[in-house]
């Protein structure tokens, strides 16, 4: 294991175990985004999906347990590297003109990453949670467009509307910023990670955007 | 024309330090920053006061000993110069010039604008060298490179080590600096032997410093005085998480 212990142990390793991470969160955003989608097809379609989805428990388990652990991976690296960063850096300059040589979301990933974390939070506690503890009624539509934990409060559109919005910054640093983790940003793949990030950070943010504010504003009924 | 000078200054490792105004008159757009900075300590001698003590020697860009985080920007804000190559034609007549040593908790303030980069020297002595013998000066084209990795090398070579990446870097990270390193040596025949020693002990030696971990923010290429590009990280982080994997 000596070589792991060396991996982990150091400044890279660490970086690319959270890009390895974030990636694989990217991977599930797609599969999560196309669930949702289907929100657009109406009450029947998305309650005889997620019906469907319960058929398939064990999996549905497993995913979610891998899940965790990303999540878990991803969120106490970026504490612990935050961390060792800002003590590396301890001590601030007067003038600091930063934002002449980098970008403003490039420098702020633990914010976005903190609010993301926050609406995590929230997304378990409240959908998640009543999907499982509502299961028999078999209306998932209307907990979705419901006025309680449902897009049809106010502020858990505000949130989510404020989330999405952030993961598309998070992203728009972090997708590329992961290959370069990896060492294969290199000057002949840069234009296909761009291009394939375009998908990530602007795609796939402005989808989940769309289900909320097309039910949260527009077609709550 | 006329600057005025709010500058760091401080007595020795130990002690506190502030910042400090002089009024700068008679400046000429001509003159570089450190001739500027010669006139005002001239001043400050005649005055019975302590000269500014800064880092410098060639003078013309190559040596990799001056540096200074000038109006909030390392090297101050013209792109591909050190500091020795500003001049004070970039400023405008009654600026305000704010002087800041590097600023990371590797590099402790000495003196003033002085700082202690001797951790550098370190990361150094880890790996950044080849111990194979490599005789006299060999015949030009005696051993074959690919052009494009002879330009390749060539670019990382011009590092200077003058610390501007870590001093922008939000996290004080010395990865561009320890990439050029890595990747002048890992291109080239010379270097095969020790790669993999190389990459790990020089990380090794870059963690223990306690530079900050690489977030990708890129503003170390931006300051750079050679202009030396991030996609040597990527290369650095290849080379590291491949050795790595075979250690
Ligand atoms: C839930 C709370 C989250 C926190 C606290 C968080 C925090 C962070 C932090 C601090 C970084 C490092 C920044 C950097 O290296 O510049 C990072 C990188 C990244 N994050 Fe997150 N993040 C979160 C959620 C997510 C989610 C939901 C995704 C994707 C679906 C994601 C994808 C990424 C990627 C791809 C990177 C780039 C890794 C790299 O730079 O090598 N993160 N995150
Ligand atoms: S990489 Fe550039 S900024 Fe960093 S030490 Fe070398 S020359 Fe200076
Ligand atoms: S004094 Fe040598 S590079 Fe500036």
């Amino acid at each position: 294991m000596s070589w792991y212990s060396t991996l982990i142990k150091s400044s890279v390793g660490k970086k690319a175990v959270m890009a390895l991470s974030g990636l694989f969160l990217c991977a599930y955003l797609v599969i999560h985004l196309i669930g949702n989608l289907m929100l657009f097809a109406g009450p029947e379609i998305f309650n005889s999906y997620v019906e469907a989805l319960s058929s398939v428990k064990p999996l549905v388990r497993a995913i979610e347990v891998i899940l965790a652990g990303l999540f878990l991976t991803h969120i106490l690296l970026s504490v612990k590297l935050t961390r060792d960063n800002s003590t590396s850096s301890s001590i601030k300059y007067d003038t600091n003109k930063a934002g002449e040589n980098s970008g403003f979301f490039s420098r702020n990933m633990g914010l976005s990453g903190s609010i993301l974390f926050i609406f995590l939070v929230t997304h378990l506690s409240t959908i998640w949670t009543q999907f499982q503890t509502q299961h028999e009624a078999g209306n998932f539509y209307s907990i979705i467009v419901g006025k309680t934990v449902g897009l049809g409060n106010p502020y858990i559109t505000t949130l989510y509307c404020i989330a999405m919005v952030l993961l598309g910054f998070h992203l728009r640093h972090g997708f590329q910023s992961a290959f370069q983790s990896f060492g294969i940003r290199y000057n002949k793949y840069s234009g296909l990670i761009e291009g394939i990030a375009v998908f990530f950070w602007l795609i796939i943010p402005a989808g989940f955007l769309s289900i909320a504010l097309y039910f949260g504003i527009i077609g709550a009924g | 024309m006329k600057v005025i000078l709010k500058v760091w200054r401080q007595n020795n490792a130990e002690s506190q330090g502030a910042f400090e105004t002089y009024p700068v008159e008679n400046v000429s757009g001509d003159m570089s920053f450190f001739e500027m900075m010669d006139m005002l300590n001239d001043q400050l001698v005649l005055d019975g006061k302590t000269p500014i003590a800064f880092d410098h020697d060639c003078r013309e860009g190559i040596c990799g000993t001056c540096g200074l985080f000038i109006n909030g920007r390392a090297h101050g804000k013209i792109r591909a110069i050190t500091t020795c190559q500003l001049h004070m034609r970039s400023f405008e007549d009654g600026e305000t010039i704010v002087v800041e040593p590097w600023r990371a908790k590797a590099f402790p303030v000495i003196k003033d604008l002085i700082v202690e980069r001797t951790s550098f020297d370190r990361i150094m002595q880890a790996g950044g060298y080849v111990s194979i013998k490599t005789g006299g000066t060999p015949d030009a084209n005696a051993i074959p490179i690919a052009k494009r990795n002879a330009d390749e090398s060539m670019d990382a070579a011009s590092c200077i080590g003058c610390a501007a990446c870590v001093a922008t870097c939000k996290n004080s990270s010395a990865m561009l600096f320890v990439a050029a390193k890595v990747s002048q040596l890992s291109l080239l025949p010379q270097g095969q032997p020790e790669r993999v020693e190389r990459a790990i002990n020089m990380i090794a030696a870059m963690d223990e410093e306690g530079f900050g971990n690489c977030t990708n923010t890129g503003a170390c290429e931006i300051e750079c005085p050679k202009e030396i590009s991030i996609s040597h990280i990527g290369r650095l982080n290849r080379e590291f998480l491949k050795a790595s994997l075979k250690g």
